[in-house]
């Protein structure tokens, strides 16, 4: 087992490597970097010659844009990487470390109280849909399912901000806290109420669209068991239909369910892009959307190898969890 | 190709296409099932039904379970399966009774019958009675019982070994924690350690060798003969008055077969039940049954004690089955199969079943369904060789009465 | 007998299988396999919602601009310019120097040419540049609709590809291909495909009418590799059947084989993850196009429809224009929910395990 677990780990960095390499080229490959979008009014005003620009960018490392140039700087980024060193943030003025460990935490945990959510709802009415397979309640939970999958994020805010802090005026509308009221710096429980009344939207609409791929998850894999020969012998024991859904199905059910959602885990740092831009909330998909749209790559790069590596992660994550949680695969 | 491949009707040389259904036909039968099966499951979903409803008399004391003209119908969307098709016949106490027939005859449907395990909600009893004499002295009929109340006779008055050992335990169970289950599901004041020292003894019962290792294993780490072994064990753990052994050691290498089998003897005998023994192998029945019961095409065509089936066959089936065991007074060179198949479940003809495959077949065999002919008190066969009765005339007969 | 054995010597495999099973089927009737998918798939109402949910799609976004343009002549750029007046009240209240209170209206009106109300003759009214809502969302649902497909149909070409040599030549042929897969399936897809457009929409020598079939080559990169995975499974699956190792112990050539099986083995589940798949897409097509890196302005788009609305360039569309936003989301999740059950149809249609 620990040979199919370094393997995987070895499998895992070839992966990472293959996906820096990648990123690392087109973000090399956008025309127009911070540096370019920072120089343009100077340059324009004359204050600058794009002589100056282009010793800008070499202190960067962006000047050179042959094959040989990016192979070089990308060499260049690896190895400070690989010291754990990504860089300097053109756009936010700080180490992308710093900027990455600032803002994950707010967007970590958004995502961590929807992940919880979309489990506690999702879970049972995937069970209870696979139990009474093809009724009324079925065909409802699937089309609510279907429809959490369907709507863009994007559209979804809309609607809510619309109703909730528009017509209705309950919840607030964007941001994170409130501009126009002031607490005293001490008032930590007013602070705290402020902020978690702004996050209730974004976590509704991270909710409502995740929570319909765990309840089909859920069914399939429970209808699956369902139909097993060790059910049937379950029900012939004289076990309650509830023992037998609960105990013998429901445990065999858990092992697709606890590695797919443990190997969540880690994507949930990474941020929601659309849903903290169009909500205004910090976090790092925010930050990291503003930097793509300014050009700014030392970011961009930081931002893109922290997704690819917490997706590996979760990969990973899930192998292990497999290995504990199914008594098939052997532990040794 | 490929794509249309899907929604091109085969064309298959020498078959019309008649042999398919109309879209109306097929609507006809969907609404019709999707009604009649609404209509069961109403009845089997009742809440409170008193025990008069379900209590009944037995034919013969000595019995503990009689099946009386059963018919256990499956309602599928090309047609009414009619998998068990009035099926009448009786275990008694302390006995062994071997149901053969090829696959698909309906054994296997009988006894899930009995443990009101038929696959729902396509699967229903619709006719008939199966009653059975409880260990409390009381006499139910298992077909009317509702569901809550059957639970307490599924796995402690009844119980039942599948033929897929591989598959029927639990993967994420050890063995030990699914047989202390059924302990302490029907065994008043049963004590997780008296569950245990229960579930060791059983082991050690079927014979199984390091019983504290198999205990806290789970089910891969054994073989497929100890599996068997611990479903035998875990069956017996509330000592049972019946035991329903559906084609035990078919997934089973030949040595162990015979082991199994012997193993279930033994514990027949020490806790006095009946073992209700499906297979379809005839080696096996005449090693191990008392009564003998064979099905064809969802109906008893012969049944009797096992030496007057095995001694003196009567209908031409059971006749042909002999026949085609290899044994070792062969005399010819080749082994002999009985020609053609079984007809369809579904549209059955209303003639004898097994007309068209039969070496003695009369006119009267395409015209209507033999009754059954009795050759002694234990005896019966269903062919119209031994008398011109029909069923049909016969069932106006008793209702006249 | 004798002649049915002679017919059976020229028969392969298959052909015999399916003599068999004609043997068995002669004495009773069954339904076509061909329609038992097709009853299976209609026995399902989500799936016939779906399917009209599609049609009425395809109808709205295909056939309605024809309409609009035989009946009134315009397209999706045509500029209405429709005055009304638009009052603009304010108020404030003083202390007058006479102590008592004083409210104080200041009311403004201003004529107003772009964002008309519905009325007869724009349906849904006109957006903040004038055009008319209802046809922009025809030619909206035509550009979301033409890039699924294509970007679909791309995506599964390459995915049989590559998937099918990786499955069949193996060795290391599979490693490349499969790692490669591997990387991909591991780039984070919104990002990539932000840079990605942010890179084409500021290189000037693109006209702005191929950003759109850059955008499609994007959408086809970070998504064939489910197809590859699937093909190449499928190979091996295949490789490991008994029938294929019965076929190679004849000395047929093991390639025919393969091709002959895997098509008709495949197609159901290609079918079905391309009918999911045609969903997705237009997701991400319309979350470009809300960041506005889709399909570029004057041409409409779902995505930058809502776009409109949104909140951080001013409420004054979130709040009172509903018919300019709400429309387009509608019409994303009518498009995506048909698809989806359309493809749930299918799958369950497909695989008869899951038959009740």
């Amino acid at each position: 087992m620990w040979k199919y677990l370094l393997k995987r780990i070895a499998l895992a960095l070839l992966i990472l490597f293959g996906v820096s390499a990648l990123i690392y080229l087109l973000s090399m490959l956008m025309p127009a970097d911070y540096i370019d979008n920072q120089t343009a009014a100077a340059v324009q005003s004359g204050a600058m010659t794009l002589e100056d620009v282009q010793h800008l960018k070499k202190l960067y490392g962006l000047a050179d844009k042959s094959f040989g140039g990016i192979v070089n700087s990308y060499l260049t980024w690896l190895k400070s990487t690989l010291s754990g060193d990504l860089g300097f943030s053109f756009l936010y003025g700080k180490p992308v470390t710093k900027v990455l460990s600032e803002y994950i935490w707010i967007s970590f945990i958004v995502a961590f109280i929807s992940y919880i959510l979309e489990i506690m709802i999702g879970i049972p009415m995937g069970i209870k849909a696979s139990v009474n397979q093809y009724s009324a309640y079925d065909y409802t939970v699937s089309v609510f399912a279907m429809m959490g999958t369907a709507l863009p994020s994007f559209f979804l805010a809309a609607l809510l901000m619309n109703v909730f802090a528009i017509k209705l005026g309950v919840l607030p509308l964007q941001g994170l806290t409130t501009a126009t009221k002031l607490f005293s710096p001490d008032a930590h429980f007013q602070i705290f109420l402020d902020k978690a009344w702004h996050l209730v939207m974004p976590i509704t609409v991270l909710t409502l669209l995740g929570v319909g791929g765990i309840m089909k998850f859920t069914r399939t894999n429970m209808l699956e068991v369902l139909n097993s020969d060790y059910i049937r012998t379950a029900r012939a024991k004289g076990l309650s239909e509830r023992t037998v859904i609960y105990k013998h199905a429901f445990r065999n059910t858990m092992i697709p369910l606890v590695t797919t959602l443990s190997g969540m885990l880690p994507g949930l740092f990474g941020g929601a892009m659309i849903t903290e831009t169009v909500f205004a909330i910090p976090g790092i998909g925010y930050m990291a959307l503003r930097a793509t749209q300014q050009g700014d790559i030392p970011f961009i790069m930081g931002y893109n190898m922290f997704l690819s590596i917490l997706t590996v992660l979760g990969m990973l994550i899930s192998d292990i969890m497999y290995m504990v949680v199914d008594p098939r695969v052997k532990l040794s | 190709m490929g794509l249309f491949d899907i929604f091109k009707r085969k064309k298959i040389e020498g078959v019309d296409d008649t042999m398919y259904l109309t879209l109306r036909e097929e609507r006809r039968i969907s609404k019709e099932n999707n009604r009649i099966i609404r209509e069961f499951e109403r009845a089997k979903n009742r809440k409170n039904v008193s025990e008069e409803e379900y209590l009944t008399q037995m034919r013969d004391p000595s019995n503990v379970v009689e099946f009386d003209n059963l018919h256990t119908y499956f309602f599928t969307d090309v047609g009414t399966v009619k998998s068990v098709n009035g099926v009448s016949f009786d275990i008694p106490q302390g006995k062994i009774v071997g149901v053969v027939g090829e696959s698909g005859c309906g054994k296997s449907v009988t006894s899930l019958s009995l443990m009101q395990l038929v696959q729902g909600p396509t699967g229903q009893i619709v006719e008939g009675s199966i009653r059975y004499q409880a260990s409390d002295g009381k006499c139910y009929d298992i077909t009317k019982m509702p569901r809550d109340r059957m639970l307490k006779i599924r796995g402690k008055e009844i119980a039942m070994i599948f033929q897929e050992p591989m598959t029927s335990l639990n993967p994420v169970f050890k063995i030990g924690q699914q047989m202390d289950e059924v302990i302490l599901l029907h065994e008043e004041g049963a004590t997780p350690e008296s569950a245990r020292a229960r579930s060791i003894e059983m082991l050690n019962l079927v014979g199984i060798a390091g019983v504290e290792k198999v205990y806290s294993s789970y089910p891969h780490e054994l073989s497929g003969g100890m599996r068997q072994r611990v479903m035998i064990a875990m069956a017996l753990v509330c000592n049972p008055r019946l035991i329903i052994a559906d084609e035990p050691t078919t997934a089973l290498d030949v040595t162990i077969q015979a082991q199994i089998l012997e193993l279930l003897r033994d514990v027949k005998n020490k806790i006095n039940g009946s073992i209700m023994f499906i297979t379809h192998d005839l080696g096996v029945i005449a090693e191990m049954a008392d009564y003998v019961v064979v099905m064809y095409a969802g109906r008893i065509i012969e049944k009797g004690t096992v030496r007057e089936i095995f001694h003196d066959p009567k209908h031409p089936y059971t006749v042909g089955l002999m026949k085609s065991k290899p044994g070792r007074h062969m005399t010819e060179d080749r082994l002999y199969s009985i020609r053609g198949q079984v007809p369809n479940p579904i549209n059955m003809p209303n003639h004898c079943y097994f007309y068209n495959r039969c070496d003695k077949a009369m006119e009267i065999c395409s015209k209507d369904y033999p009754c059954m002919m009795e050759f002694s008190p234990t005896h019966q066969a269903a062919c119209f060789l031994y008398g011109q009765n029909s069923l049909e005339e016969n069932l106006a007969k008793e209702e006249g009465r | 007998m004798a002649l049915e054995t002679e017919k059976n010597k020229n028969l392969n495999y298959s052909d015999m299988s399916e003599q068999v099973e004609t043997d068995l089927e002669q004495n009773f009737r069954v339904i076509s396999p061909g329609r038992m998918v097709a009853k299976r798939f209609f026995k399902s109402k989500l799936s016939i919602v779906g399917l009209i949910m599609i049609i009425f799609v395809f109808l709205f976004s295909f056939v309605g601009p024809l309409i609009i343009d035989a009946t009134w002549g315009y397209k999706e750029t045509q500029v209405f310019r429709i005055e009304r007046n638009s009052d603009m009240v304010s108020s404030a209240q003083f202390n007058g120097p006479d102590g008592k209170q004083y409210t104080y209206y200041d009311k403004s009106q201003t004529l107003v040419l772009f964002k008309a109300p519905p009325s007869a003759d724009h349906w849904l009214g006109t957006d903040t540049s004038g055009f008319d809502i209802l046809t922009r969302l025809m030619y909206g649902g035509r550009i979301s609709l033409t890039i699924s497909f294509i970007v679909i149909f791309l995506e599964t070409f390459i995915g049989i590809v590559l998937g099918g040599l990786a499955g069949y030549f193996g060795k290391w042929v599979d490693q490349v291909i499969m790692r490669i897969v591997d990387i991909f399936a591991c780039l984070p897809g919104l990002p990539i495909l932000l840079i990605l457009s942010a890179t084409i929409s500021s290189i000037e020598g693109i006209p702005t009418e191929h950003r759109i079939y850059y955008l499609m080559a994007f959408l086809t990169l970070m998504g064939w590799t489910g197809v590859a995975r699937i093909v190449r499974g499928q190979i091996l699956m295949l490789r490991e059947q008994e029938y294929m190792m019965a076929a190679e112990t004849t000395g047929i050539k093991v390639i025919n084989r393969i091709f002959r099986h895997l098509i008709p083995n495949t197609m159901p589940q290609l079918i079905v993850s391309a009918t999911l798949g045609l969903g997705g897409v237009i997701l991400y097509e319309s979350t470009l196009s809300y960041l506005g890196l889709g399909v570029p302005f004057p041409r409409a788009a779902w995505g930058s429809m809502i776009a409109l609305a949104d909140p951080s360039k001013g409420q004054e569309i979130l709040a009172n224009y509903p018919n300019m936003w709400v429309p387009a989301g509608v019409l994303i999740v009518i498009t995506v929910l048909g698809f989806s059950f359309i493809g749930d149809g299918l799958r369950d249609a497909f695989d008869p395990r899951m038959k009740r």
